[in-house]
């Protein structure tokens, strides 16, 4: 099994031979993909041509609007680009909304005592402290981590409200706010380039390298890949503590684009969270998954909150047509 | 076999799907009291037509008929009406449930007010038990019963939905010896109340112990249909495979046993077994291990592949010392395991020949922790092709290959690690007799080019064609050793080929059966 490192040329002769799109086209037919693994981005597009039409005298289409949904996303991104190596794993973090409280509260008490970059690494550490006592549960005790999240979710919460005396805490540096929230270079909001960011490097890692693999493999089939050598119990570890540090930095940008902190900052967002990356096409019960397709599950959900309240819609009946939306989007998706 | 209706009765049968003709015309009929095998090698026609006979397929031409009425409508439900029954692969049984709750489970007995009336369920469970002669507390939850009576009361359940047809796909795959005789002496009963049963299975053995007739599919038409006295085994899998096939008879070959073993095992244990096992394999050896079920044959292996709880002993890989108990350190200094259920501890049904085959590799293919695709990619295809996987597409999901594949791809696993050590635990159950045959010569092949191979099977004619030496274990010791030489000398050399076989065969059996019972005794 000698290794030839001629590969590339060999490869990009062949793709010569048979034309790059030929050759994309009949791999996806070898994986049995089918349109349904691209129903979000299908759904996204349909969405937008809905209320481009629909929505084209209220200002749907401004560019400050267009702008104002990935902002108000971005936090909402951040994390679902952690949750996707989550759910892929087999594993699910309930307790990152929590922990968006607690870290903003930490970064704003922080950002005032000592500055931005003590803030900074605060509220990261924060989210990356609660992830790995989290992951530190679920593998030491082999407790399962719906159970190991839902109870941080309690005590996080209880513990951000008494950090915090139950009171928001301002934050009045300016280039905290600027850098992490309301700030723009040129036109763009300094938010979408953190979502890029946070995006690129969470799609590169995720399909490119063996950590990516093996966390597939983990949420794939637990028992082959450990039967494979794969150390399942550091890739569950690694993924929580991921979730937590993901946490962490949406809730610098909260934190940021808000001018504050409050415990209830993030609360309910594992919901959106999970429910962005399943729209995305990660599979819930792991093995599946894909971070740029939870960009779009994100924004679609941004997309949506956006375009319900330019409608005119009571929030009664927006919780109820995101409900029935996000249904449809799943239904259509890839069948388990 | 009397003159009466048919059970089945399956005229000229045709089936496409697209290109692909899985049924080119064919006949194929089942007598009621009958256990009737179909053989065949994956993509002979077989799924196709017991699919058919399901009522989940439609043919596109021919009919069937089942006890005489001519079926018009194919779907699982009118099939079932007409008294055709699958006994699943994967147990359909709720393991929460009572023995007599899973029975009864859908047309629960009504008593008063609409309850269900369970203490009647429970009577009438029993009945059925009596009459066909399994022992089974029908309060027991499903869970709590061995593979065995699981796969019993499956049967038991068909039989009180009056089936008349029982289709058994590869039914003892999962039983231990005892459990399997218990299917047997219920497929009796059964047949004397008239029940006909198709029998698949790979197994050769089985099908002549239990079969009246078998029908051999290849390319999607009937070789034969004869009575199971009639035919001799090298005739059947000549009629399987199309061609002259000598997987199952020994090949000489040397090894040199004077250098330093390969393996070295020193008084390994675990906590459930083995127990202080000793063991060494040399370059280019192949060494089988055998035992009766719960013997401790796939323990030890575990074991020496990491994955068993409480490992202790000494293991060492050309001289080196391995970390026990440690399946990343066992991998790591060369020792691969390709473990007894693929599905469930070789491979990602979900994940692509590509994933799957690499896994074990993917840092051995990067740069600071980015893969080098390309180079995987090329690779996994050089190793695909060795091992002539058909068809040599590394991107399908190897969830919806034949057995035969599947393990093609977790033996690729560790070709591309370049594995030493080969630990194989039951490598060609499930597996068409084509492809066992490939894997049998591979073995060789690997050994021939210095590998260690240790063959873990229960299946006496694989070990018989593979191993230089056969290790015989019972309740997790080595109770005993054959070699070569100690099987040649069980047969008679006046004898042909295939008898020299089954004498060794017997002689195996004979001391496997033989330990295992002096000691259950003592």
């Amino acid at each position: 099994m000698a290794l030839k490192m001629d590969s590339q040329g060999a490869v990009v002769e062949q793709s010569a031979e048979r034309g790059f799109v030929a050759r994309i086209l009949e791999t996806a037919a070898e994986r049995q993909v089918t349109w349904r693994q691209y129903v979000v981005y299908i759904g996204f597009v349909g969405l937008f041509l809905f209320f481009a039409i629909t929505l084209h005298d209220s200002g749907f289409l401004s560019q400050n609007n267009l702008l104002n949904i990935v902002r108000q996303t971005a936090t909402i991104s951040v994390m679902a680009v952690c949750m996707t190596y989550v759910l892929s794993a087999g594993e699910i973090d309930l307790s990152i909304g929590a922990v968006v409280g607690l870290s903003s509260v930490t970064t704003a008490m922080a950002v005032g005592e000592w500055g931005i970059a003590a803030g900074v690494l605060v509220g990261l550490a924060t989210g990356l402290a609660i992830g790995t006592i989290n992951a530190w549960i679920r593998t030491g005790l082999a407790i399962p981590s719906f159970l190991v999240t839902l109870a941080s979710l309690g005590i996080v919460s209880g513990l951000a409200m008494w950090v915090s005396d139950a009171a928001p805490i301002p934050i009045r540096n300016e280039t905290f706010n600027f850098i992490f929230g309301g700030g723009s270079i040129g036109p763009i909001p300094v938010l979408i380039f953190w979502t890029i960011a946070v995006v690129a490097l969470g799609h590169l890692v995720f399909t490119r390298t063996t950590f990516g693999r093996q966390v597939l493999a983990t949420g794939g089939n637990p028992v082959a890949a450990k039967y494979s050598g794969v150390n399942i119990n550091k890739i569950r570890r690694r993924v929580l503590m991921l979730s937590g540090l993901g946490a962490g930095l949406a809730a610098v940008l909260y934190a940021g684009r808000l001018h504050s902190a409050r415990y209830q900052f993030g609360e309910g967002d594992e919901l959106s969270v999970i429910a962005a990356v399943v729209l995305g096409g990660t599979s819930l019960f792991g093995g599946a998954g894909s971070v740029v397709g939870a960009l779009f599950g994100s924004l679609m959900i941004g997309l949506m909150n956006n375009g319900l309240i330019l409608m005119g819609l009571d929030a009664s009946q927006q919780l109820m047509a995101r409900g029935v939306i996000i249904i449809l989007a799943v239904a259509l998706g890839p069948k388990k | 076999m009397s003159g009466s209706v048919p059970a089945v009765q399956v005229t000229n049968v045709t089936k496409s799907f697209g290109d692909t003709h899985a049924l080119k015309g064919v006949d194929f009929e089942v007598a009621p009291g009958e256990v009737h095998a179909l053989l065949g090698e994956n993509g002979a026609g077989k799924s196709t037509l017991l699919k058919i006979i399901q009522g989940v397929y439609q043919p596109d031409g021919g009919e069937v008929r089942i006890f005489g009425e001519q079926v018009k409508t194919f779907t699982p439900d009118e099939m079932f009406r007409l008294g055709v029954s699958m006994i699943f692969q994967e147990f359909s049984l709720i393991p929460t449930l009572s023995v007599a709750d899973n029975i009864f489970l859908g047309r629960e007995t009504k008593g008063r007010f609409g309850l269900s009336d369970r203490a009647a369920m429970r009577k009438r469970t029993r009945e059925l038990f009596d009459e066909i002669g399994i022992k089974v507390n029908p309060r027991a939850s499903a869970e709590s019963l061995s593979t065995g009576y699981k796969q019993l009361v499956e049967v038991a359940k068909a039989v009180a939905r009056d089936a008349r047809v029982l289709i058994m796909d590869e039914p003892t795959a999962s039983l231990a010896e005892r459990e399997v005789e218990l299917l047997f002496s219920l497929m009796e009963t059964l047949k004397r109340r008239g029940v006909a049963v198709i029998y698949v299975s790979h197994r050769m053995e089985e099908i002549f112990q239990v079969s009246d007739r078998i029908t051999v599919l290849r390319d999607g038409r009937r070789m034969t249909t004869t009575g199971a006295s009639d035919i001799t085994g090298p005739e059947l899998v000549r009629h399987i495979v199309g061609r002259e096939v000598a997987a199952f008879s020994w090949v000489p070959r040397t090894v040199d046993r004077t250098g330093r073993p390969r393996l070295d095992v020193r008084g390994l244990s675990a906590a459930n077994g083995p127990f202080d096992v000793d063991l060494t394999v040399h370059p280019g050896e192949i060494v089988g291990v055998t035992g009766l079920m719960g013997s401790g044959r796939s323990r030890l292996a575990r074991a020496l592949a990491g994955l068993a709880d409480g490992v202790t002993g000494e293991i060492r890989l050309d001289g080196e010392s391995v970390k026990v108990g440690d399946p990343i350190a066992a991998i790591d200094s060369g020792i691969a395991l390709v473990p007894e259920d693929r599905r469930t501890q070789g491979l990602i049904g979900i994940h692509s020949i590509r994933a799957n085959a690499s896994l074990p590799v993917v840092s051995r293919f990067s740069s600071g922790g980015f893969l080098r695709d390309r180079e995987l990619t090329r690779s996994v295809q050089d190793v695909v092709e060795r091992l002539d996987l058909r068809p040599p597409k590394i991107w399908r999901p190897v969830g919806n290959l034949s057995g035969g594949n599947q393990q093609k791809v977790v033996i690729a696993k560790w070709l591309l690690r370049d594995s030493k050590a080969l630990i194989l635990d039951e490598v060609t159950a499930g597996i068409d007799i084509g492809t066992k045959t490939e894997i049998v010569r591979l073995m060789r092949e690997l050994a021939d080019a210095g590998k260690s191979i240790v063959v873990v099977s229960s299946e006496a004619g694989e070990l018989l064609a593979m191993a230089d030496r056969i290790v015989i274990m019972n309740r997790g010791r080595v109770a005993s050793t054959m070699s070569r030489e100690e099987l040649q000398a069980a047969v008679d050399p006046g004898a042909s080929e295939a008898e020299q076989q089954s004498q060794m065969q017997h002689a195996l059996e004979a001391r496997v059966q033989g330990l295992s019972t002096v000691r259950a005794g003592s």
